[in-house]
């Protein structure tokens, strides 16, 4: 119990030093994220712009690898995201953020899917 | 036994370094001034995700939804969008530097990249203003349909965040002039920095998701 909260007062200490310059980058590392974001932005553009890829899902499954790909580039090289930020933090919060944000893109895809699925058409309504 | 603190004894728990292990703070931390501000800005920012993704979700379920009207492919153009993409990444390595520059002190140097930041984020912003006055103009404006609805929308609140990321932006470079690099200053510089790094992340999703899949489908 007590080596806990002597770590907890250690991350307290070292969050109040480092505070104006932990979560910066250095000139390599924002050029890094940089280069990385531009390939991971000309490659998904090319394959939709010139139809690389003859399959559609197949095309918009791989852009959104790319894009999936990318936001992490940008979270680890322009937002400096690491598990120790603000002694961890940042991290929880954004964990639950993306559980909070794929259940309601799934979700609502899910349910206004079958819904569409199952209403009666339009049609059929105005013929009774 | 005598670990846990009682109610009206809280004070005798800490008397004594040997004594029992209290398991809460009795004692105030200290809390530097803006400690939590980071913290709290990207709270704010996992919250304004949340709006997106609703955006998002309502965009997903809308998106086929085109009434007799023109579909992603017909009115998407996407070198607009790629220049596009690029302003915002332009921006965000030269904000990126403008960071570096407040780190090493460098007053002049940070507020000449904040004012190339600025640019491309105006340049952005003409850009989307362009696209959407011709679509408007092409009879493709938000009333059209269900899916133009959703994607000016999800569109246009990007573009908001943008149009007010500049307005603190220019805000802060006269706050700089006036006060120089006080901590205060750095600190509200760096939580712009992240918002703007956020606007970006959040672009990826609409470049992604709205114009390259709608231009597949």
């Amino acid at each position: 119990m007590s080596d806990t909260h002597a770590t907890t007062h250690d991350a307290h200490a070292d969050h109040g030093s480092h505070d104006d310059h932990a979560a910066h980058g250095t000139r390599g590392s924002y050029l890094k994220g940089f280069f990385l974001s531009v390939i991971l932005t000309a490659i998904p553009f090319w394959i939709v712009m010139t139809d690389a890829f003859k399959d559609p899902s197949t095309a918009a499954l791989v852009v959104m690898v790319f894009a999936v790909a990318q936001i992490v580039v940008h979270m680890i090289y322009f937002l400096h995201m690491s598990g120790k930020s603000e002694g961890g933090w940042t991290m929880m919060a954004l964990i639950f953020t993306i559980i909070l944000v794929v259940i309601t893109l799934s979700g609502s895809i899910w349910v206004m899917y079958h819904m569409n699925t199952n209403m009666m058409p339009m049609q059929a309504a105005a013929d009774m | 036994m005598s670990a846990i603190p009682m109610k009206d004894g809280l004070n005798e728990t800490r008397q004594g370094s040997t004594g029992p292990v209290s398991f809460y703070d009795l004692d105030e931390h200290e809390h530097p001034d803006g400690g939590s501000t980071m913290l709290g800005f990207w709270m704010y920012l996992m919250s304004d995700c949340l709006i997106f993704a609703v955006l998002f979700a309502a965009y997903a379920v809308l998106g086929n939804s085109y009434a007799g009207g023109p579909s992603p492919k017909e009115i998407f153009e996407l070198p607009l969008v790629a220049v596009n993409t690029a302003m915002l990444l332009f921006s965000s390595i030269t904000y990126g530097f403008a960071m570096l520059s407040m780190e090493e002190g460098r007053q002049r140097v940070m507020q000449m990249w904040l004012v190339f930041t600025g640019l491309f984020g105006l340049a952005f912003l003409s850009i989307e203003m362009y696209e959407f006055a011709t679509l408007i103009h092409e009879g493709a404006g938000p009333t059209r349909s269900a899916f133009l609805s959703s994607f000016f929308t999800l569109v246009g609140t990007h573009g908001l965040h943008v149009t007010m990321g500049l307005i603190w932006l220019v805000t802060l470079m006269v706050q700089v002039q006036k006060h120089g690099l006080i901590a205060a200053n750095k600190r509200r510089l760096m939580c712009l920095s992240m918002f703007w790094h956020f606007l970006d992340v959040i672009w990826i999703g609409v470049f992604t998701f709205v114009y390259l899949m709608g231009t597949l489908r």
